[in-house]
């Protein structure tokens, strides 16, 4: 897939119109997790208006968003950047041997008072 | 009244008591919880994309099951209770969507969308009242103060959850103020604690959660209380200086109800 393909598809599989965004900066604003990333949502909005994605595609700030809609529900203009996010990191573990954590990994990470909800929902996020 | 009752995965393992005392409440207030039988598990997270159709199986599955039996599906985890009911409005309003689950169900009954969800918290406040609550209170919580804990997945997305405003939620403080309680208001009660992230990154899971109970403790709290078991996990593990109860646990010993005899 080239860039322009790689754009088209996140764009359709998350329904986002990125250029709605006026780049007020709320939602980056309001992320928990903006201080582990390297790109923040509104840079995600608007390097995949851009079309740049390769970058995207290799950052780990991927794998940093907690899902908390936060950005969904503050940002002023109903662009969601949460589903852009999600779009790009499922391009990413959606290829074979792409995934971002594996069953291997869990038996270091677990203790004997984590809810099975953490397990799935990390799987869920991170592995196909 | 009877309810279909979707537990999910933690409430039968680690989040036991966040089960057990939904029912002994729900029976003290006359509602019959009848289990779902075969539910499958949400999956933890609901998958945003539109073309993510497979994980979002469980939960369609669990929506027939109430619409067939005429009945409200009730949830008490915060993350069942998003997963459900964000499959439901995607089944509800992307075609395309609905058309694929129901291809791969191949089930005798289709799912015709109707299916009412209602978290817990709903339950009590739209099926029961929290006036009704408040005449069954039998050991009023008199004199605690309780900082209640939405998290982010009973409010948002608020488009599809309409719980309530999720920047001004009243829900919660409403049900701890029916059981006799103070509700101690701070900012930090609609917040990430972190979530899934204590997977991938401690550091994070202690940050977000340090920021919800020293936020909760400065306002003066004595417990916090949560329906989430992964808020309630995080919260904990981080050293939460204030306790980290399940709202059944409080609303079980406020109608007399904890102490029965176990099921
Ligand atoms: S959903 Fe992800 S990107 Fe959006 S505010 Fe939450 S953590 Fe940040
Ligand atoms: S909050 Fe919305 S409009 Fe503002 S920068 Fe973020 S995506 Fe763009």
């Amino acid at each position: 897939m080239n860039n322009r393909q790689k754009q088209e598809e996140i764009l359709r599989i998350s329904g986002v119109n990125a250029r709605k965004c006026m780049k007020c900066g709320k939602c980056s604003a309001t992320c928990p997790a903006y201080d582990e990333m390297e790109y923040h949502p509104h840079e995600f909005v608007y390097m995949v208006e851009t079309g740049d994605i390769d970058r995207l595609m290799a950052s780990q700030s991927l794998y940093k968003c907690l899902s908390c809609f936060a950005c969904v529900d503050r940002c002023p203009r109903g662009v969601q950047p949460f589903k852009l996010i999600e779009a790009v990191r499922l391009m990413n573990i959606r290829k074979q041997g792409n995934n971002h954590m594996t069953a291997n990994d869990i038996p270091s990470i677990l203790d004997d008072d984590m809810p099975q909800q953490a397990i799935v929902s990390a799987f869920r996020k991170y592995t196909k | 009244m009877k309810v279909r009752y979707f537990p999910g995965c933690t409430l039968k393992n680690k989040a036991q008591d966040l089960d057990l005392f939904a029912r002994k409440s729900a029976l003290a207030l006359g509602i019959e919880m009848e289990e779902i039988p075969m539910w499958q598990c949400c999956g933890g997270v609901f998958v945003s994309a539109n073309d993510e159709v497979a994980t979002k199986l469980s939960s369609i599955r669990a929506l027939s099951d109430a619409e067939e039996h005429h009945s409200p599906l009730v949830t008490v985890c915060s993350a069942c209770h998003n997963v459900i009911k964000q499959t439901n409005h995607q089944f509800n309003t992307d075609s395309a969507f609905r058309q694929k689950a129901v291809n791969y169900l191949a089930s005798d009954t289709v799912y015709q969308g109707g299916a009412e969800i209602y978290h817990y918290l709903e339950m009590l406040r739209d099926l029961v009242g929290f006036d009704e609550i408040k005449k069954k209170v039998v050991k009023p919580l008199t004199g605690r103060k309780i900082a209640v804990y939405y998290g982010c997945l009973l409010l948002r997305p608020n488009s599809v959850m309409k719980m309530d405003d999720p920047e001004n939620p009243q829900i919660f403080e409403s049900l701890i103020r029916a059981l006799g309680a103070e509700s101690v208001y701070y900012p930090m009660r609609n917040e990430c604690c972190g979530g899934y992230i204590a997977l991938e990154s401690k550091e994070l899971a202690e940050k977000k959660s340090r920021s919800v109970y020293e936020s909760a403790k400065s306002a003066g709290a004595d417990t916090i209380v949560t329906a989430c078991p992964l808020c309630r996990y995080n919260l904990l593990k981080n050293n939460s200086p204030l306790p980290v109860v399940y709202f059944t646990e409080l609303l079980a010993e406020a109608l007399g109800a904890k102490e029965d005899s176990n099921e």
